[in-house]
Formats: structure tokens, C-alpha cells, sequence
């Protein structure tokens, strides 16, 4: 049975403009799988509550929980962790959950991770469990973002451990000099940047619905196999 | 018991005593969607009457488009707890559609074009209480909101007003329609709260 | 775009009434009969509850409603869950 506890803010750090990691101290926390998520409960004090799920960024430590949040727009949720919520304050989590969307370190296959967007903070995760377990694993991490300036955990990306390629990609805009033009995740970076088919690699794709069909279908005609294909959606 | 978040109120208006209880005004039309939105051309369009003993009557879009049209402006109150005052719709009474059937059913089931359906007392349909309408504030009725045509009782909670309306059947006994199997309240009052199937 | 999310997202919900996690088990579509886990359901949740479609064809499989005083589950679009031995 999971349930509701209390977990107080400890840390909030800034990543972009649009996206804060919030450090909670739940009561208690056994752990996690890297790509798990948990809900996050609000009340108003008219009882009025909202309940939202979010990806948990990396391991627990010491007790603590990660979450990186990104401000939807509009969304009262979101936008309340991301500028509102003072830190020593308590929200209600529950979690963690979904055993679908995960990477455990027991499974030896080539990982490949296709982010697009925030779709980045599961994904992270999974490279920092393989991190913490000391993994040999073979990720290839390719993420798909508007500009630089959205690029969630840019000074972690910029020097990956030996074993991770790290290839982002721009939709919107590119840094100077560039040579890539900006625009949407093509088979021609997935064939650069991702496994080939016949590695038989987990690949996980993560970011918004268009995103991720596309992404999942290109995969498909590269010859993966849809069973070694996951997804997960945010609307 | 929930612990308060602090400062937290959630993206809610005031309230004022057009707004039933445990409902907040939106200025917005948000977009609520149980599944893929339906393209559904009005060339293919058809509406349908289905009483209790399986006659039936008709009208494809043209039919439709030619009979007395009526534009009321409303308050709609969705279950999910926003309410919008005064929207203006154009379309059709269904007291002029049922003149069309004889019937002596008590209950009436809304069905859409994509399986969706809600179960409504016939008695709430008729003396200008509900309407199957094609326009929304002075244009088409857009897809995302039931175009090119969905239904409209706007005494009861929204979801009884289905969208991408494909017809009615009437029926003797009350049969719980795709909300109202999963636990919502069969009636749906909203000044009652009657959100959900009693009895927990 | 439609909005929709994937099955994984039920999984908190789920949790609160089913030990194992739902969200890995393998469903049967009573509409075309496709076996893919809960995970790949495609949920739709800006509506009264949550909607989970098969993938494949679009049929409704379950139904979420969450009131103050219930949890309600329809399944009326499955015809199995089929669960992993616990432990993996």
C-alpha cells in the first residue's frame, strides 16, 4: 500500500528559466528505481487539493529525494513548486511508483536514452544510477531541446562518465557555430547518435506526446523492436 | 487529514452565487477529452431519434440545418469543478426533435459518434431544457469542443451534454451511461453536488 | 495533438488498491485482443476520471474515477491482467 506523507523542501536549485530541482526530505524513503516517478500532493486551505506526478531525477541520498519540475504554463500545480513553494515547507509525496519505465543495473543490454524536452529527468536519472552503482553499461543519451538555454543539467551533460555519449540537439535554435541547423529529431541523428538495431539496445523515450511518437516510430523503422521500446508521455 | 501547503490556492476564481457549490468560474473553455478527437464530417453527419420500440427518425446535416433554430445563452457547470456563465450556443431544441416520435419512455440515453454516451431522465430534455447545437458564440462549433455537433442541457453537470452527438434512444429503464458506469451520479444535479453514484 | 499520457502514469492511482504494480502486468484488449502491458495504455486524464485506451485500436480498457469517499476501476474493456512472478 503506498500512501501520502509528509516531505519538507530542503533545497531548490535553479536549472533554466523554466525548470527548478527541488530537493524534499520525505519521513521515510527505501528507494527507488531510476525512471520511477512520484505523485506530489498541494492543499489549499479550503480543502481544495491537486495531485501531480513527477519523475524523480536520480537516486536517493541520505534520505532525500530529487525532483526536477518544469513550469507548464497555466499549470497551477507546477508553477506553484516552481515559484512559489518556500523551502522548509512541507508538501504530501507518494511513491515511489511505475515499474514499467525503468532501468535496472542487473540488465547488461546497451541503453539508449531519447529525451525531448523535460523528458530529460527520467532519463538522468538512469545515468546517474548507473553512476552510483559504478556501472559498465553502454548509455547513448540523445536530447532533443529548443535552445540552449532549455537544457536541463547542462554542466553534468557537458562531461559525461566514461561510457555515456551525451548528443543534444536543437529544434529552435542552435549555439553559435553550430554546424546543424535547428530543427526536429531526424533519423539521420538517431542513425549518428543512436545504437543500431542489431545491438539490440533498451531504449527509453521521454518528453511530450509528439515527441515521443515520433521518436518511438523512427525507432521502429531503424528496425528496433517495439518490445525493447518505452515510452512515457506527458500530455 | 492533508496538511495545508502553504500560500497554495490553485488556479481558482471567485465565486458569486450564479456558481454552484464547490465550483469555480472560468473565463476560459477548457478542453476536457476521454479519447482521440473524432473527425467527423458533416457530410457523413447524421442525427438520430431511437424510441422504445425501435422506430426511428433521421436527419442527415441538411435536414438538420433546415429546421427552427434557437441560440440560448447559459451557465455550464463541468464536474471537474469550473462553471462558465453565459456562453451563447446555436442549434436545435430537442422538444422539436421529439415532436417527431411518439414515446412513452422515461429515460433517454445520449450517444456520440465515438461510442461515448450519457443517461439523461427524458424529462430533463424536453420544455426547452435541452438542445443539439452546431454553433458556439456566433461561430461553427470547433471539433475540441463537439463540432460539428454535441448536445446541451446545461442543468445538469457538463458531461451529460456529450459531445460529437450522433442521437438519442429512449428507454423504459434508466441505463447508465460511459461516466455514470464508472461512478458518477446518474442525475447529475449541480446545485445538489451530485457528482457521484451514492451510497459511499 | 491529442493529450493523452502513457499507462505508466496510473500507476499512483493503482497503487492505492492493488499491491503489484498494475502498470507491468500484461492486458488483453477486449476489443481487438492485443496483449501489451498496462504501461503502453494510452490515458487520457483531463476528463471526469482517466481514460485508458489500447494503443492499438482505441478501445476504452479501464476507467478511473477517483471521488472523495471511492476509488472506482471499471475494466469493462480487458478481458485479463496477466502479472509477472513477484520479485522481478
Amino acid at each position: 500500500m503506498t500512501v501520502w506523507q509528509q516531505a519538507r523542501l530542503v533545497e531548490r536549485l535553479r536549472e533554466t528559466d523554466s525548470a527548478v530541482t527541488l530537493v524534499f526530505e520525505p519521513e521515510e524513503w527505501s528507494g527507488h528505481l531510476a525512471g520511477q516517478h512520484a505523485d506530489i500532493r498541494l492543499t489549499a486551505d479550503d480543502g481544495y487539493q491537486a495531485v501531480r506526478s513527477y519523475s524523480l531525477a536520480g537516486p536517493v541520498e541520505e534520505g532525500r529525494v530529487v525532483f526536477t519540475v518544469q513550469r507548464v504554463l497555466g499549470g497551477e500545480v507546477s508553477t506553484y513548486l516552481c515559484d512559489d513553494l518556500p523551502v522548509g515547507a512541507y508538501v504530501e509525496v507518494r511513491g515511489p511508483v511505475g515499474g514499467w519505465f525503468v532501468w535496472r543495473g542487473t540488465d547488461t543490454r546497451p541503453v539508449m536514452l531519447l529525451a525531448g524536452g523535460s523528458g530529460i529527468v527520467p532519463l538522468q536519472a538512469m545515468v546517474r544510477q548507473r553512476r552510483a552503482l559504478g556501472s559498465r553499461v553502454p548509455f547513448r543519451l540523445l536530447y532533443s531541446v529548443r535552445t540552449p538555454e532549455d537544457v536541463i543539467y547542462a554542466d553534468e551533460l557537458a562531461r559525461p562518465e566514461g561510457g555515456v555519449d551525451v548528443a543534444v540537439r536543437y529544434t529552435r535554435e542552435a549555439p553559435p557555430g553550430a554546424r546543424r541547423a535547428p530543427r526536429r529529431l531526424g533519423l539521420v541523428d538517431l542513425n549518428t547518435h543512436g545504437w543500431p538495431a542489431e545491438f539490440e539496445p533498451m531504449c527509453f523515450v521521454c518528453g511530450p506526446n509528439g515527441f515521443v511518437e515520433a521518436a518511438a516510430n523512427m525507432l521502429i523503422t531503424l528496425g528496433h523492436d517495439r518490445h525493447r521500446i518505452k515510452t512515457e508521455r506527458f500530455g | 487529514m492533508s496538511a495545508l501547503t502553504p500560500g497554495f490556492r490553485g488556479g481558482r476564481r471567485t465565486v458569486s452565487d450564479r456558481v454552484p457549490p464547490g465550483q469555480y468560474l472560468t473565463e476560459g473553455f477548457p478542453v476536457l477529452s476521454a479519447g482521440p478527437t473524432p473527425v467527423v464530417d458533416t457530410g457523413e453527419w447524421s442525427f438520430t431519434v431511437v424510441n422504445e420500440v425501435g422506430e426511428r427518425v433521421s436527419w442527415d446535416w441538411a435536414a438538420f440545418s433546415r429546421l427552427p433554430h434557437e441560440s440560448p445563452t447559459v451557465d455550464i457547470h463541468c464536474v471537474t469543478r469550473w462553471s462558465k456563465l453565459d456562453t451563447t450556443w446555436r442549434g436545435v431544441s430537442v422538444d422539436t426533435l421529439l415532436a417527431e416520435v411518439a414515446t412513452a419512455a422515461d429515460f433517454a440515453v445520449v450517444h456520440s459518434v465515438d461510442g461515448y454516451t450519457a443517461n439523461v431522465p427524458l424529462q430533463d430534455l424536453t420544455d426547452g431544457q435541452a438542445w443539439v447545437v452546431t454553433g458556439y458564440e456566433g461561430a461553427p462549433l470547433a471539433a475540441e469542443h463537439g463540432g460539428p455537433a454535441r448536445f446541451l442541457v446545461p442543468h445538469l453537470y457538463f458531461w451529460k451534454s456529450a459531445k460529437w452527438v450522433s442521437g438519442i434512444t429512449l428507454h423504459d429503464e434508466d441505463q447508465p451511461g460511459f461516466w455514470e458506469r464508472a461512478g458518477y451520479h446518474d442525475y447529475g444535479d449541480p446545485w445538489l453536488e451530485q457528482r457521484y453514484q451514492s451510497g459511499w | 495533438m491529442d493529450h493523452f499520457v502513457d499507462g505508466n502514469a496510473l500507476a499512483g492511482s493503482l497503487r492505492q488498491v492493488f499491491r503489484p504494480d498494475i502498470t507491468t502486468a500484461e492486458a488483453r484488449c477486449a476489443g481487438c485482443g492485443a496483449v501489451r502491458p498496462v504501461a503502453d495504455f494510452r490515458v487520457y486524464t483531463a476528463a471526469p476520471g482517466a481514460v485508458a485506451r489500447c494503443a492499438a485500436c482505441g478501445q476504452v480498457t479501464l476507467q478511473l474515477v477517483q471521488s472523495p469517499g471511492a476509488l472506482w476501476l471499471g475494466m469493462s474493456g480487458l478481458s485479463y491482467l496477466r502479472f509477472p512472478p513477484p520479485g522481478r
